[in-house]
């Protein structure tokens, strides 16, 4: 466990942790606002890669790409919510997880047809390719140091939006009593569509900016989505600055945990069971955590929702 | 086969019998001669279809109570399938292959299972309980793939289905059907004794109206960790079942899109009807396998469907059924 190691991990936790930031901020601010459970928000995150090769393939440029891509995410966003979302806003939950499987269900199988079951990859843009030196001749990704910078553009942005615009009133308004706000004369719809779209078009620049380190393939979306939950859940539902935090504390933990749990269960227990308990307790350590942190506050870290 | 039930269900209301009566004998009917007509068509499958289903139905219905009658949407349900087959697993791997050790067991340790993380769980409501039940099926689903010794990620097989009293009675398919309808019977018939009863009572007056209830002086929290612990009961029978049907275990039946597929079951059917359950869970794998045959990526077929089902049949197929025949009966 060098330094140097640690440093590398400390950064791939923040990559996560940005990333998983990007999807919930759409996703918290959609249960927030609206009190809906979109579980397709997540594929929203996989159609956003999918978008940009797409479109990578077609125009040959990676900024030109990202545009057209942010922008089909937008439209096919909106495009949902026209058709489906905004008749399940008065329906109970229950009603809402079914509705949004079936269309995890079928984003998930519908880029298989379209594009086939496998993976593709995006190149990174030529002019971050390459790595930088950071200590004992280890190299760190720039691509990666991109990801982590626009996400933490994107977190201060969307803090400026929400603390000091009048959108970003009647965001935190909604957030706290949707019904209030509404009756105070706001068109309740119109920011409904606007909080949406502008949470599908994030997760969906999550999605093009991870592009390029994995690949990008059908199913991509679910498991991050399960992620982008717990995040929101500790946070507590609504908060920007909750979501923040514990995407935060969820990629530190998570990758630190799994790159360093086989290590530190050596110290007490032999060298071959430490190796098949280690990754177990690495994949449940996220998961103890959110069960630990609702028993001790059963609303999340920030509850927004003031009743 | 199960149109005509529930059109049998609705028309036998114009002569007087009982809607909630009629309709669970002619599921039951219905499955109990099944091997016969199976055996006329020799379609093998379909008598392995329908175990399946009834397996799954088991644990679907004691879902149905805790989302239908508690109005607990717990999304780790799949833990106690899982819980159960691996109880059958472990056993047999260990020598212990006979149902009246393994049954019990698999049984015993969900509801202990549940009790434990019911506890926690139940401090908290709605979406964060959904989301703290998956919590605890995630760890669960990752302790079986790190169980090296039984199989890690790839799973158990077993070597032969649980004997009873050290007789191979379940070794015949047809008679692994029947013992998982007498499985599913049994659960159906506790589940709606316990709703017919005071205890169920309680239940749905804790999913209506919680502060009332704690007015008169229920602490309907006992009661949802009550529900919950027999839930997870019987959610170790249907794992039961289902390891001794594939004769295989894997941490795959306890993945949170499991948890998700008994949720949509419960939903397609009809929530809170038990009954619906049951037709949720038919309908939904019967869709599964036939879509399937014809067509590789059959979610884009059924995903929509499952949008529409929302959108247009409240109450699920049986909320469906009844819609349809009001509008026939007043025309």
């Amino acid at each position: 466990m060098s330094g140097t190691l640690f440093l590398v991990q400390i950064l791939n936790g923040l990559q996560l942790g940005v990333l998983l930031f990007l999807i919930a901020a759409g996703l918290t601010l959609v249960f927030g606002v609206m009190d809906f459970i979109n579980l397709a928000h997540g594929v929203q995150y996989m159609l956003g890669a999918y978008l940009a090769v797409a479109f990578y393939s077609i125009v040959g440029n990676f900024l030109a790409a990202l545009v057209l891509a942010l922008l089909a995410a937008l439209a096919f966003g909106l495009l949902l919510e026209f058709l489906v979302f905004r008749h399940l806003y008065e329906r109970d939950h229950l009603d809402q997880v079914i509705a949004t499987f079936g269309i995890i269900l079928f984003l998930n199988h519908a880029v298989r047809v379209i594009w086939g079951a496998a993976p593709l990859t995006l190149p990174v843009p030529e002019f971050f390719t390459g790595s930088i030196v950071i200590g004992d001749g280890l190299n760190y990704p720039v691509w990666r140091l991109v990801i982590i910078g626009s996400g933490l553009a994107v977190a201060a942005g969307l803090y400026l939006l929400v603390s000091f615009t009048r959108l970003g009133m009647l965001v935190r308004a909604g957030a706290t009593n949707a019904r209030m706000v509404s009756a105070l004369g706001v068109d309740i719809k119109r920011l409904f569509m606007i909080v949406f779209g502008f949470g599908t078009m994030l997760a969906g620049f999550a999605g093009i900016m991870i592009a390029p380190i994995i690949s990008v393939e059908p199913g991509m979306g679910t498991n991050i989505l399960i992620l982008a939950f717990v995040v929101i859940v500790i946070g507590g539902i609504g908060s920007i600055r909750g979501a923040f935090l514990a995407a935060l504390l969820i990629g530190l933990v998570d990758t630190l945990g799994r790159s360093f749990s086989v290590d530190i269960l050596r110290l007490v227990m032999a060298p071959s069971p430490a190796r098949t308990v280690g990754p177990a307790i690495a994949s449940m350590l996220i998961y103890v955590l959110m069960a630990v942190v609702l028993y001790v506050r059963p609303t999340g870290l920030f509850p927004a929702r003031g009743r | 086969m199960i149109g005509a039930a529930l059109v049998a269900a609705n028309s036998a209301r114009i002569f007087g019998a009982r809607r909630d009566v009629v309709l669970p004998a002619l599921i039951f009917l219905a499955l109990a001669l099944l091997p016969l007509f199976a055996a006329l068509t020799a379609e093998r499958y379909l008598l392995d279809s329908a175990t399946r289903i009834m397996v799954f139905a088991v644990a679907a219905v004691a879902l149905d109570l805790l989302v239908g009658y508690c109005g607990l949407i717990s999304f780790g349900h799949a833990a106690f399938i899982g819980l159960g087959a691996y109880a059958v697993g472990i056993l047999s791997a260990e020598g212990i292959g006979d149902a009246l050790i393994a049954l019990p067991a698999a049984i015993v340790v969900s509801m202990l299972f549940a009790w434990i993380t019911g506890i926690v769980c139940l401090r908290t409501k709605g979406v964060y309980f959904i989301m703290i039940t998956l919590a605890f099926v995630q760890m669960v689903y990752f302790v079986a793939t790190s169980l090296a010794q039984y199989g890690g990620d790839n799973g158990l097989t077993i070597a032969a289905r649980n004997t009873i009293g050290g007789f191979a009675v379940l070794k015949s398919d047809r008679a692994f059907y029947y013992f998982t309808l007498i499985c599913l019977l049994g659960t159906y018939l506790l589940c709606r004794a316990l709703i017919a009863s005071r205890f169920g009572r309680v239940l749905r007056g804790g999913r209506e109206n919680p502060t009332r209830m704690a007015l008169i002086g229920f602490t309907v929290r006992r009661f949802q960790l009550i529900a919950y612990v027999i839930a997870g009961g019987l959610g170790g029978v249907s794992g039961f079942l289902l390891a001794n049907s594939t004769e295989f275990v894997s941490p795959a039946y306890m993945s949170w899109q499991q948890s998700g597929e008994l949720i949509v079951m419960v939903i397609l059917g009809g929530v809170g009807t038990l009954d619906g359950a049951i037709i949720g869970s038919a309908v939904y794998l019967f869709a599964e396998e036939w879509l399937a045959r014809a067509f590789e990526d059959w979610q884009v077929i059924f995903g929509p469907l499952l949008v529409l089902v929302v959108l247009f049949a409240r109450g699920g197929l049986i909320g469906l059924s009844t819609q349809l025949w009001r509008r026939v009966d007043h025309a």
